[in-house]
């Protein structure tokens, strides 16, 4: 399968083509020329899916193929490989990627039309796909961090699109020092890992990790920091609701389907890892988990922006998959790794390929509503659903899908993640229910918000707005239909499952229904209070309580915690008074120095006067004290 | 004649022609033809090089030639490269080379300045081929002498202060180093110059007492490391690179600060190992300090010129910091690094000089929105900071990698807990560079002055896109020059060795 | 016959006035003054050291004469120095004049 090294370089060149180049190409051109790349990549990455799902198991499960490896930097007695790994979740992973990109790339065709930079965007995006690419193929956890650090920028490129707008300059900013910040754990984490194990790679059999067991623990939860910025998890969640400043397609691509999720990828990578050596370790991510799926859930409900409740309803959909992640138990029998123990793994890697599909159909759903209103708040919205039906249809089904309705994807996966937590603790579980009913709440107000509720008829009377063009709607008719059918008509266990054995997904009715009807009640409340054109309940609500609605609103001021420790602290305490310290007192030592040495000078050079009469004075002491010298 | 004498036969022949150059032209002729000549002596010094060594070539040093020049103090004009040598040839001739672009339109003095700019890289390159301590300190001294005169003829701002503080602080660096080499060469028996023959004991020296090392390699040490901007001996950095004009920043921060790094290895922890092992901590922890005091400094500094100076004195102490950490790998990653960083911040004071010599202000609250009004040296200023924070597929990346996972070889907590500072810098680095890019890049322009201003020209854009390519050439294929390095450094660590230091009390 | 001491007595008076002139004077014709006196009272040494000690040797007188040719031709440049110096200072009070100083 030597052609999946083309999955790599195809996006590669086109990124430098359309980078350098693409001063001289039209719009179209590079647009197309973006969208062929990614067309072909598409294609590889579905016959690769195809090849190697159909190739067969051994011994019951699917083989890790390396079709390429070579030594990209050598370090010693350890070496930095570059190469393209295929097992399960990375398939899956091409999968995912390539699709979302393809559709983002047709779909910004529409969006981005007659933008200034619109080459510029496609190279990015190129730059992007080519990078998350990358990171999922990557055959040892060097290779990763690089591809890690690549698609860190090319977001951060992405998010400052706009780059004349202060805003989009503040969150490129931040997003890129706050992943970075994490990032810098994730390479401890990585040394750690190098220096005991004394290996980067994946082959988890290898020698080395039994003999560096002890710093597992250490390493793993280091790197799950990392993996814990670039997934946006609490307190690192930071930078995901401004990265939204970037173009909708990007938020689309970048900040819901495919890098926020390189962390849940990154534990799922080193998964055996972290069962077989830190367990323990693994209630860290529960909780990480489950706090930010709260915390982002309760943030999301008080929003009024729409990509920013999509944000948060990112982060916490996210949090899920890691909270799915965390409560994967080792097996009893004998065998470290055990299906039925490790539901969440699978749960997790499910809800990714299912969340990546519903949660980029709304953002490109929110995309074409700020395409037709020309903003993103809320209230210049409502009772939008007589203008747009397309986009009114397929982001309902991907709400209900989100919500955990059936017979959308999103039920299925959840009800895996929820059933794996009960499994854990059922503490853990009853939370996440009520998260998931929290989800289905919010979700509806959006939908409600948009689509229904109090119409800005000012508005909408000076701007009618339209439905969006064809290239905008067809990705969206496509993702919702992979939402509506890929839930029950694959059974995803039999591809990806945390021993790779086949797995059949069996519902656990009790659960189902339990989440379900939550569900419901949550989608009814929200009817109840968003649907209409006057919403007294809402009205109320605000009014009961409106400290809580203001620090929701304000995501509890941790923005403001962050921008006082950054700016008050780091820059005011830190580093000015090196700055000072250096001006002052060591270069000041140094002028010191010079400055003596001349004051010195200045004193003796008397001694030069020049004046022959002082000379003869001294001339004459001297022979005197002399001749006194020699008379006695 | 040895054709390695060739890379100071060729700056000499330079000087002639430009003494004899009419006119503009003439002197740009010249120039181009002797940076022309160099680039392609390093280049072919690198093939055969790779060649002879993969042919099997395994002495220390290749090419070697000798000539007695002083017998009495048994001074000899003795020449020779090893891997690392190489990479910092093929790095000064493609500095001199685009520099010479970057000074392109330069006025007054023309002649003059092009005369000392020449002069310079003859010692640097003499420099760099020397495997005898006096010549290599002869050309250390006549590659110092011209920057006074660069800076202070050509400079901006407070050009005297800045050109006689540099002078100064580098002169004294000088007289630590003079001290060091003669105590080596009497400590070692006083029979020869040779840097091989003094450590491996062979032409008459003798190995050097241990007590003798203690007090040789503290001065050696600082005398280069003055160079290489060890804290505290870093403050001529931020004066002497914000007054000096665009080629002599490229060359100095390119090229001469690598003296520096290049010196402190091959002299003073070569030749006195065992004070090395010794004494190496307090260094260690000196250059751990420049590493982040250097970012945090740059973070809050206001004048491009000093944010760029501040980030090498935080790179540079990189440098030394792997030096110190003695292994294989460190020692690898901070020749890469030399390379590197040589090749970035060259990319960065080029593009700062041309921005300055648009905008005539260096302060960043005065500029903004650039990106519109020269997108070319504005894309090019974001890809140079991306390699400075250290991008994947740049050479920042995998130099700074190298070096992280070469320290981490070292299991003590001493070593670790200075490693993962070190590692801290990664970030800060991050924070000033995008605060830099976001605020004279993006945006928009707000003063009308600048709205008139014009992109870069031919001579500018090929000097830029020259680095650009080494600098991605580096980053994205690092293997042949990691593999050449890797060939020079282990002989020098093999002799070195690891002891644990008795003295330190972290340990 | 004057005795030898009385000449030496002589001589060294001269000497001596010569010295405090050339450290008190401020006025640098007063200066090569008292150099011409110190000069002569040398000079003076010389003949009479030649003709008490060595009366067939003549070294004593030739010293002398080429002494006196030299301060003349000295005391010539000299005060051309001067007179340039006072045509553009108006003044040649040694103290005064630092022009050239440092």
């Amino acid at each position: 399968m030597e052609y999946t090294l083309f999955i790599l370089l195809l996006p590669f060149f086109s990124f430098l083509l359309l980078g350098i180049c693409g001063k001289w190409l039209s719009h179209k051109t590079a647009g197309i020329i973006g969208t062929l790349s990614l067309g072909v990549v598409t294609a590889l990455s579905y016959t690769v899916a195809f090849q190697y799902f159909t190739a067969g198991r051994v011994d019951g499960v699917f083989q890790t193929l390396v079709p390429y490896n070579m030594t990209w930097l050598p370090l010693g007695s350890l070496h930095f490989d570059m190469g393209i790994m295929l097992d399960p979740i990375s398939v899956m992973m091409l999968i995912v990627i390539s699709t979302v990109s393809l559709m983002v790339h047709i779909y910004s065709f529409g969006y981005m039309h007659g933008e200034r930079g619109f080459q510029r965007y496609y190279a990015f995006l190129s730059l992007f796909t080519m990078s998350m690419l990358g990171l999922v193929v990557a055959t040892n956890i060097f290779q990763m961090y690089l591809f890690w650090e690549l698609v860190g920028v090319s977001s951060y490129l992405l998010i400052g699109f706009y780059y004349t707008t202060a805003p989009a300059i503040a969150a490129s900013k931040k997003a890129f020092i706050v992943t970075r910040f994490a990032d810098m754990f994730f390479l401890v984490g990585i040394l750690i890992y190098g220096y005991y194990c004394q290996s980067f790679g994946f082959d988890f059999d290898a020698e080395g990790f039994a003999q560096g067991a002890y710093m597992l623990p250490t390493a793993l939860v280091l790197m799950f920091i990392g993996g814990a910025g670039k997934s946006a998890m609490f307190p690192l969640h930071i930078w995901l609701p401004d990265a939204m400043e970037g173009p909708t397609p990007v938020s689309a691509l970048i900040h819901a389907a495919t890098m926020v999720v390189a962390g849940v990828f990154q534990i799922a990578r080193l998964f055996p890892l972290w069962i077989q050596y830190a367990p323990d370790s693994l209630s860290i991510v529960v909780w990480v988990g489950v706090f930010t799926a709260f915390y982002a859930a309760a943030v999301a409900c008080a929003q009024s922006d729409i990509k920013r409740v999509l944000a948060f309803s990112t982060i916490s959909q996210i949090a899920f998959m890691m909270v799915a992640l965390g409560v994967c138990l080792p097996g009893h029998h004998g065998e470290v790794i055990d299906n039925h123990a490790s539901l969440g793994y699978m749960a997790s890697m499910f809800h990714l390929f299912t969340h990546a599909m519903f949660k980029a159909c709304l953002f490109l759903g929110a995309g074409c509503i700020i395409h037709a209103v020309h903003s993103n708040e809320m209230s210049a919205m409502g009772g939008l659903r007589k203008y747009m039906p397309v986009t009114r249809w397929t982001f309902l089904i991907s709400c209900l899908a989100i919500s955990g309705i059936p017979p959308f994807s999103g039920f299925f996966s959840k009800d895996e993640i929820i059933t794996a937590c009960f499994a854990y603790s059922p503490v853990v579980g009853w939370i996440m229910t009520g998260i998931a009913a929290m989800t289905a709440f919010y979700m509806f107000r959006l939908y409600y918000g948009i689509f229904w509720g109090t119409e800005n008829k000012e508005l909408h009377a000076s701007h009618t707005p339209h439905e969006a063009p064809l290239t905008m709607t067809l990705p969206l008719v496509f993702l919702s239909l992979v939402t509506v059918t890929c839930g029950w008509a694959v059974n995803f266990g039999s591809f990806v499952s945390a021993s790779g054995e086949d797995y059949q997904i069996h519902l656990d009715t009790q659960v189902a229904v339990t989440s379900c009807v939550v569900a419901l009640v949550s989608i009814a409340l929200a009817t109840w209070i968003f649907k209409g054109e006057r919403q007294p309940v809402a009205d109320r609500m605000y009014a009961a309580a409106p400290a809580l609605h203001r620090w929701a609103y304000k995501r509890f001021y941790l923005d403001e915690v962050y921008q006082f420790i950054t700016h008050r602290i780091i820059f005011a305490y830190i580093s000015r008074p090196i700055a000072w310290f250096d001006r002052h007192v060591v270069d000041g030592f140094f002028d010191f120095l010079a400055w003596g040495t001349n004051a010195l000078g200045y004193r003796i050079r008397g001694f030069q006067s020049g004046s022959v009469q002082k000379y003869a004075y001294i001339f004459l002491l001297g022979a005197l004290v002399l001749l006194l010298i020699m008379i006695i | 004649m040895n054709f390695l004498s060739l890379f100071v036969f060729i700056p000499m022949v330079m000087l002639l022609g430009l003494w004899l150059a009419k006119g503009i032209k003439g002197i740009r002729a010249v120039m181009v033809a002797g940076s022309s000549a160099l680039l392609a002596l390093a280049v072919y010094l690198t093939v055969i090089f790779l060649n002879d060594r993969a042919a099997g070539q395994t002495a220390e040093m290749l090419y070697t030639a000798s000539f007695s020049w002083f017998e009495p103090l048994h001074i000899c004009y003795s020449v020779g490269v090893d891997g690392i040598s190489v990479a910092m040839l093929l790095l000064s001739a493609v500095i001199v080379f685009t520099g010479t672009f970057a000074s392109w339109q330069l006025k007054p003095l023309t002649k003059e300045y092009f005369l000392w700019f020449t002069l310079l890289s003859l010692g640097v390159f003499g420099f760099f081929i020397s495997i005898d301590m006096f010549a290599m300190f002869m050309f250390y001294e006549i590659a110092l002498i011209p920057m006074y005169l660069l800076i202070g003829v050509w400079g901006s701002g407070k050009k005297e202060y800045a050109a006689m503080k540099l002078t100064l602080m580098l002169m004294g660096g000088s007289a630590f180093l003079m001290c060091g080499i003669f105590g080596i060469f009497y400590g070692a028996g006083g029979q020869t110059m040779n840097i091989i023959d003094i450590a491996n004991h062979t032409g008459g020296a003798h190995a050097i007492d241990l007590a003798q090392q203690c007090i040789w390699f503290p001065l050696t040490f600082i005398g280069f490391g003055v160079l290489g901007a060890l804290f505290p001996f870093h403050t001529w950095s931020p004066d002497g690179h914000a007054s000096a004009p665009t080629a002599v920043s490229m060359l100095h921060a390119g090229v001469l600060m690598k003296l520096g790094g290049y010196g402190c290895f091959r002299i003073a922890m070569y030749l006195m190992p065992e004070a090395a092992n010794e004494l190496g901590w307090i260094f260690l922890i000196l250059t751990g300090i420049s590493v982040v005091y250097g970012a945090f400094s740059a973070c809050v500094q206001t004048d491009l010129k000093y944010i760029n100076a501040y980030s090498s004195v935080s790179h540079c102490g990189l440098v030394l910091f792997a030096i110190l950490m003695m292994n294989v790998t460190s020692c690898t990653g901070a020749v890469l690094q030399m390379l590197s960083h040589g090749l970035m911040t060259a990319l960065f004071f080029a593009l700062i000089g041309m921005i300055y010599g648009r905008t005539h202000t260096r302060d960043i609250r005065e500029l903004s929105g650039l990106m519109r009004i020269m997108p070319f040296l504005a894309v090019c200023y974001v890809i140079a900071g991306l390699a400075n924070l250290g991008l994947p597929g740049l050479s920042g990346f995998i130099a700074e990698m190298t070096i992280f996972v070469g320290s981490f070889q070292n299991a003590d907590t001493f070593h670790r807990v200075l490693t993962i500072a070190a590692c801290t810098s990664i970030v800060i680095t991050a924070v000033y560079i995008l605060r830099l890019v976001g605020k004279i890049l993006y945006g928009t322009c707000t003063n009308e002055h600048h709205l008139k201003l014009t992109d870069a020209t031919w001579d500018e854009r090929f000097a830029v896109i020259c680095l650009i390519v080494a600098v991605a050439g580096l980053g994205m294929a690092p293997l042949w020059v990691s593999d050449m390095i890797t060939t020079g450094v282990e002989p020098i660590i093999n002799h070195i060795g690891h002891t644990a230091s008795t003295s330190n009390p972290f340990l | 016959m004057i005795q030898l001491e009385y000449v030496l007595i002589i001589s060294a008076i001269m000497m001596f006035a010569g010295v405090f002139g050339f450290l008190t004077r401020r006025s640098t014709l007063a200066i090569l003054l008292s150099i011409e006196l110190m000069l002569n009272s040398t000079d003076i040494n010389f003949a009479v050291f030649n003709r008490m000690l060595y009366p067939e040797g003549h070294e004593g007188y030739f010293f002398a004469l080429f002494s006196i040719a030299i301060s003349a031709a000295e005391s010539a440049i000299a005060i051309a120095i001067m007179i340039n110096i006072y045509r553009m200072l108006k003044n040649i009070s040694v103290d005064k004049l630092q022009k050239m100083k440092w």
